[in-house]
Formats: structure tokens, C-alpha cells, sequence
């Protein structure tokens, strides 16, 4: 079913997407915020731009968003996915707990900023193209991966990692040593980091229309924090 | 009773929009108007305001200064010390609508003025530092009076309200300029009152602000001793005197403006390539370091025949841009560009500290 929401409120939209069938598409979507937030069992396609916090709590509902999403998309989301055929905004996956977010394009700054995880709930974020700075920032579980198709060969702004104490950051080539904090190791990916990524790296593939063999088949590094000083900072000096 | 906006401070979220033509073709203020409304929840209805450049052509000599006034004394009070000052060739109320959603107005005035040739032969001041002089006693010396706006050929219109219902307020569809700016306050460090609204200007220059920050104190400190004058508090006034002191009074660019106040980190200055470049910003951090301004800020600054967007160094506040032919889009979300032009390209967020220039050609504005 389709839903015009063109002049929508938020929540008269949210409204009528809790009462519509468990496949629905938005039309006209322009800036409401919190869209299907905390939502379950629903397969949403988003026509236009979603507002911030697109799936905040989002708890197993599938997002599709055909263009560009805004700030903190999949804030605090438990569970689902949330597929970006654009760019998407600051802080995507704020304190993310669980589901994964596929961006076909470039992620703003923090991107992953205080992912977390807890047993086998383990987010999941792959971004195509590149990151801004502070990436996974204050990261303490959960996987990032930076794919860096169709850029100019960068891969991350500044200050990736700052204050990162858990989970994996996945980098598609090879990334400076410099930029990153003393406290995050960067190593060469081996068979089984990459085993983590393979499936979920095949079906992003999948839904965007890349050549996976291809993009599996390159060298990826892995940053991870040093356990022995995880909490080192830029911003207090301990 | 209630402390008006100057005297409290309450330990703020906004909305910012701009639109320019590089080539100087004018709009009506309705698009920009309009493009508030998707950003509706980033204001809380304490503040809203826009400033419109190469509004006044017929009037392009002279000072545009919009004033409020708490009642007519004030308002007689104020023009007798204006007349002192300046040559008045038009002057007039603000022409408004009475509109539910905007009420309490202050008598809201619009002077067009030349400086008198003799008091700054007397004084030896250029135009603009005597305008900056005079825009200064009033907003600190004459309670009752405020100048908002005192450029040329532009103008700021500001008010308490949600900024869809200030653009009716003031009949912005019935202006029309190159460049304008917008923006929904949500204040978070005072009560809210007009003049306290965004955006905050001195000249031409205008600022309008979405953050807070946190070095506002050192910042004024520092500024006050080059005769500017806070008087409400807020953050974007000081921004407003710290990018007329660095590029009115000591001729900076606004690159180097840029790297004074979202100056790269030193670990970001030392791993430049470029030894010009490096030593340059070495050079503006060592120089200026009480005009670094610290804290969550996006700022559109504007002025005659241009604009420029930029954000903190850290980006603690979205900003994204688009461009469509001859235009380019600002706002804090994409959603706001989309009002103003559905089809606009090259949209991105710059970086953090990377300002956005865009300039009017040259003999458009």
C-alpha cells in the first residue's frame, strides 16, 4: 500500500503507518522526523527526504529510504535494517544496539558513535563510500565497515576512533596510522575478521548492485581498540 | 517580575536556511519562508528572523537601520539623537501584518540615512565605523531603543515567533533580493525577546546561528576591548562583532576568518603538506587565539554580494549544501533545500571548519 505524506506532522504519520499494512511505501516524505520509530514487522519504502532520527528505537521493522537520509538515522535501534540508497547524515547509529544500516553512499560525521553490543546483539553498519571524522566514536561494540567505493580514494576524515573501547572498524585498502588515536591497533584483515563481514558485505552487495567478488576480494584493515588503555581520549588527559 | 533578554542568562537547537543567486537575480522572500517549515521542531516559537540582501536599490546610498522601540518617547527620544548624526531621507514605519501567531510588537521602525560629512570630518571616522559607533550607543546607552539592522541595500526582520509566521509578519513575499538567510530559534541561554532573535547584524553583515558556544565569554571579553558592546548575552551577537573586527577592521579574508574561528586543530595544522598554507594557519592561531570559537556552532554568515556557511571544526551542528543553476542552497537539512528547489544537485555536508563561500559576480548586486 501507498501512503501520501506530503504536509504530514510526524506523528499523524507514524500514526497512520502503525495502522497501515506490514508493507507500505511513503510518498512525498519531506523532513518528518522519527519515522517508524520503535517500529517491529514492518517493511517500509521511504519516497523523499526522512527527517532525523529516521528508525530511532527501531525494533526489527525493514527501512528502505530511495535517496538521501538526514541526521542520526537508527538512533538507539535495537533490531532490523535500514537501507540508505543515498548519502546519510551526521551521527548515523547513534548508540545502535543491534540490526544493521546499509548506506549505498558517503556517511557524515560519527557515524557509529557509541555502537554497542551484548552478546549476539551485534550491529552492523557498512558504509560504500566514505566516512566523515569521528567515526565510531566512543565505539564499544558492534562492526562499521568503510567500503570506499566511488571516491576520490579517501576513506575517513579525521579522528577516526577517538575514545573507541570495543567492536571492529573495517576498512576497505588501507588507511594512516596517524590519523588514528595510539590506543586503536590497525591490523590487516585476516580470514576470520573477514568471516564476520562476508555474508552481511554479499548481501550489501546484493541490494546495491555491486560486484562482490570484487569488493570481497581486496585487502581490508582492521582497527580495534588496545584493551590495555582503552579509555585514552583527546579530549582529558589521562 | 519577568527579566527581559540582557539580563538573565539561561544555561540552546535552531534552524538555519540561506539561498543566494550568483548572479544577483532577486527573489521573494517566500521560498526561504517556506523552507523553514519542514525545520518547524527546531524552533520552539521563541525567536525567528531573516536578512534579505539588495532589497533597497532605490535606496542603495543609504543605511537601512531597523529599529524597535519599547514606546513613542523612546522612539522621539532616539530620532532627535539620530538627526545629530545623520542625514534622514526616509523614515517610516515597518510595514507589517497583524497576524495571530504574532503578538506583543515593539514599535517597529525603518530609517534610510547618510552620515552628516561634517561630524566625521570632525571625528575622523570612515562611514562604517561611524554607523558601528552609533549602532553601539544606542543598543547600550538608550534603553527603549535597538537598532537590528544597519547595512546597506539589505535588511534583517526579526521577531518572537516561529519564522514561517515572521516572514508573514513582515511581507517578506514582498521584497525581493539576491541573497537571503533564515532562521528558528530555540534559545537556550535566554528568554527569548526580538531583539534577541537572529539574525544579528552590524553593517552589512548579518549571522544567523543554530548552536552554543561555549567560549562565549572569553570571545566577548576579548571583543568588548575593541568597542563592541554585548548587550543581550547571547553567542551570535559576539560571532556577529568577531567577524567585523577580523575582516572590517583588519581586513582578513574570509578563508583566514574562517581558520580564526574554527581554527584546525594543532595536530591537523602539523600534518600539512602545504608550508604556506601551514604556516599561515600557525600564523592566524598565534595571532588570534581569544577569537577561536569553541563549541557546536553552524553559522551562515551573510553580507553584500555574498554569504558564507560554516560549521565548527568539530561539527557538532548539521549543514548541508546544494546548488541549482545559478543558486546555491543552504540549510541545516536537506529537507529545507528540497522546499526551496526539489531538483537541486551536488548536495553535501562540508566539513567541519570548511567554509562555504559563495559570491554575487562582480556588477550583480
Amino acid at each position: 500500500m501507498i501512503i501520501d505524506v506530503t504536509g504530514l506532522e510526524f506523528d499523524a504519520l507514524n500514526e497512520k503507518l502503525r495502522e497501515s499494512d506490514s508493507t507500505v511505501t511513503l510518498k512525498g516524505c519531506l523532513g518528518q522526523r522519527f519515522i517508524a520509530s520503535g517500529m517491529k514487522d514492518k517493511t517500509i519504502t521511504i519516497e523523499g527526504i526522512p527527517g532525523n532520527a529516521l528508525g530511532a528505537y527501531l525494533n526489527g521493522a525493514s527501512i528502505t529510504v530511495k535517496d538521501n537520509a538526514q541526521d542520526a538515522v537508527g538512533d538507539t535501534m535495537n533490531d532490523g535494517e535500514i537501507i540508505v540508497h543515498g548519502n546519510i547524515g551526521d551521527a548515523a547509529g547513534y548508540a545502535m544496539r543491534g540490526g544493521k544500516i546499509y548506506i549505498k553512499g558517503n556517511a557524515g560525521y560519527r557515524a557509529g558513535i557509541h555502537m554497542k553490543e551484548y552478546k549476539d546483539k551485534v550491529p552492523l553498519m557498512i558504509i560504500g563510500g566514505s566516512a566523515g571524522s569521528f567515526l565510531g566514536e566512543y565505539q564499544a561494540g558492534g562492526i562499521i565497515v568503510v567500503l570506499g567505493l566511488s571516491t576520490d580514494g579517501s576513506l575517513v576524515g579525521n579522528f577516526p576512533c577517538t575514545g573507541m573501547h570495543g567492536g571492529k572498524v573495517f576498512f576497505r585498502g588501507e588507511v594512516s596510522k596517524e590519523a588514528f588515536p595510539k590506543n586503536i591497533c590497525l591490523n590487516p584483515a585476516t580470514e576470520e575478521d573477514i568471516d564476520l563481514v562476508r555474508n552481511s558485505i554479499s548481501e550489501y552487495c546484493d541490494t546495491f548492485g555491486f560486484d562482490k567478488n570484487e569488493i570481497l576480494g581486496a585487502k581490508f584493515t582492521v582497527a580495534t581498540p588496545d584493551s590495555n588503555n582503552p579509555y585514552k581520549q583527546m579530549y582529558v588527559a589521562n | 517580575m519577568n527579566r527581559i533578554e540582557g539580563q538573565i542568562r539561561i544555561p540552546s537547537g535552531c534552524a538555519i536556511a540561506a539561498v543566494i543567486s550568483k548572479d544577483g537575480n532577486r527573489m521573494t522572500g517566500e521560498k526561504i519562508v517556506e523552507s523553514m517549515k519542514p525545520m518547524h521542531d527546531r524552533s520552539n516559537g521563541l525567536g525567528g528572523g531573516f536578512a534579505a540582501y539588495g532589497i533597497y536599490p532605490e535606496y542603495k546610498e543609504f543605511y537601512a537601520l531597523h529599529m524597535f522601540f519599547n514606546d513613542r518617547s523612546s522612539r522621539k527620544n532616539c530620532e532627535a539623537f539620530l538627526k545629530e548624526r545623520f542625514e534622514i531621507v526616509k523614515s517610516e514605519l515597518m510595514p507589517t501584518r497583524k497576524i495571530p501567531a504574532i503578538t506583543d510588537e515593539p514599535v517597529i521602525w525603518r530609517y534610510f540615512v547618510a552620515p552628516l560629512q561634517s561630524n566625521l570630518h570632525n571625528l575622523q571616522l570612515d562611514e562604517k565605523e561611524y554607523v558601528a559607533r552609533t549602532v553601539m550607543k544606542i543598543n547600550s546607552e538608550m534603553p527603549g531603543s535597538f537598532v537590528f539592522s544597519s547595512g546597506k541595500n539589505m535588511g534583517a526582520f526579526k521577531a518572537v515567533g516561529f519564522p514561517e509566521d515572521v516572514g508573514v509578519f513582515y511581507k517578506l513575499d514582498e521584497y525581493e533580493g539576491y541573497s537571503w538567510t533564515a532562521h528558528g530559534r530555540y534559545p537556550t541561554n535566554t528568554p527569548g525577546w526580538w531583539g534577541g532573535a537572529h539574525p544579528f547584524t552590524l553593517l552589512d553583515y548579518s549571522i544567523v546561528h543554530n548552536g552554543e558556544i561555549s567560549s562565549y565569554d572569553a570571545n566577548r571579553r576579548f571583543i568588548e576591548m575593541f568597542g563592541y558592546k554585548c548587550t543581550l548575552q547571547t553567542d551570535t551577537e559576539v560571532i556577529t562583532y568577531i567577524m567585523d573586527y577580523l575582516i572590517r577592521v583588519q581586513k582578513l579574508t574570509l578563508d583566514e576568518a574562517a581558520s580564526v574561528i574554527a581554527a584546525p586543530f594543532w595536530s591537523t595544522i602539523d600534518g600539512k603538506t602545504d608550508p604556506y598554507e601551514k604556516e599561515k594557519l600557525k600564523f592566524l592561531r598565534t595571532v588570534f587565539p581569544s577569537m577561536l570559537i569553541t563549541g557546536p556552532f553552524s553559522i551562515v554568515f551573510g553580507f553584500n554580494g555574498g554569504l558564507m556557511a560554516l560549521n565548527d571544526r568539530l561539527k557538532l551542528r548539521s549543514m548541508v549544501v546544494g546548488e541549482k543553476d545559478d543558486k546555491v542552497f543552504i540549510a541545516s537539512e536537506e529537507a529545507a533545500i528540497r522546499v526551496m528547489e526539489p531538483n537541486a544537485s551536488n548536495m553535501h555536508a562540508p566539513a567541519g571548519g570548511e567554509p562555504v563561500i559563495v559570491k554575487v559576480k562582480e556588477g550583480a548586486f
